[in-house]
C-alpha cells in the first residue's frame, strides 16, 4: 500500500454543497478501487496564481490517499471527465517521507556519536538562516 | 589609523533547508517557495540564495509542482 498526496482545484462557480458531495463521490471512488482517502484538508477558495479556463480564483482541496496505482488511476480519470475540475495533481509522498526519516535517523545519529552535549545546545551554536 | 576596508563584510551564506533541518520540500507551501521567486517569477540560483544542491533540486521540484497547482506564477510581470 502506497500513500499518495492528491491535490484539485475546483471551479470557483461550484457551491460548497455541490464540493462536499463530490469529496464523497470521490471518497467512495477510492474505496472501490480498493484505496482509502485517510485525510481530507479543504482550504477553501484561494486566488490562482495565473487564469486557468477563465477562472481567477479556486477551491483547493488537499487529500491524503491510501491505496496503490490502480486507486490513483481511476480518480485521476474522474478528475479528467468532471468539468469543474480544472487542475489535479497526485505526488508519491511515502518514498519521500521515507527517505527523509532517514535523514533525520543519520543526523540524529551523527550529533550523538561526535557530541555527547545535548542538542539544544548544539543548536544554538549554529549560525542563524539567511533571510531573503 | 585604521587602513580601507579591503573586504566588505559578507554574510556566510547557510542553506536555509539545512539550517532549518528541513528534509522534505513541501510544494503546497506557497509562502515558503516565494522567498525563492524573485520578482520575474523565475526559480532563484542557488548562488545567490546560498541553498545547498541537495536542497536546491528539491526545491525547484516543488516549485514546478507548485506552478502547475496555480500555487506560484510561471511568469509574473
Amino acid at each position: 500500500m502506497r500513500n499518495y498526496e492528491v491535490v484539485f482545484v475546483a471551479a470557483p462557480t461550484l457551491t460548497t454543497e455541490e464540493l462536499d458531495s463530490f469529496i464523497g463521490h470521490i471518497q467512495t471512488v477510492a474505496e472501490g478501487k480498493n484505496g482509502k482517502v485517510v485525510k481530507i484538508d479543504n482550504w477553501g477558495k484561494k486566488s490562482l496564481a495565473y487564469k486557468i479556463k477563465k477562472f481567477r480564483e479556486g477551491y483547493y482541496v488537499v487529500l491524503s490517499v491510501d491505496g496503490d496505482g490502480a486507486t490513483i488511476a481511476e480518480l485521476e480519470r474522474r478528475f479528467r471527465v468532471t468539468d469543474y475540475i480544472i487542475r489535479f495533481i497526485s505526488v508519491r509522498t511515502d518514498e519521500a517521507l521515507k527517505r527523509s526519516e532517514k535523514i533525520k535517523a543519520a543526523r540524529h545519529k551523527k550529533i550523538s556519536k561526535h557530541a555527547p552535549v545535548p542538542p539544544v545546545s548544539a543548536e544554538t551554536e549554529e549560525a542563524p538562516p539567511l533571510p531573503l | 589609523m585604521p587602513g580601507p576596508r579591503r573586504f566588505s563584510v559578507r554574510r556566510k551564506r547557510v542553506c536555509k533547508f539545512c539550517a532549518e533541518k528541513i528534509s522534505y520540500i513541501d510544494f503546497k507551501d506557497g509562502k515558503l517557495l516565494g522567498h525563492f521567486i524573485p520578482e520575474r517569477g523565475k526559480i532563484l540560483p542557488r548562488r545567490i540564495s546560498g541553498v545547498c544542491s541537495t536542497h536546491q533540486r528539491l526545491l525547484a521540484e516543488a516549485i514546478k509542482r507548485a506552478r502547475h497547482m496555480a500555487i506560484l506564477p510561471f511568469v509574473a510581470d
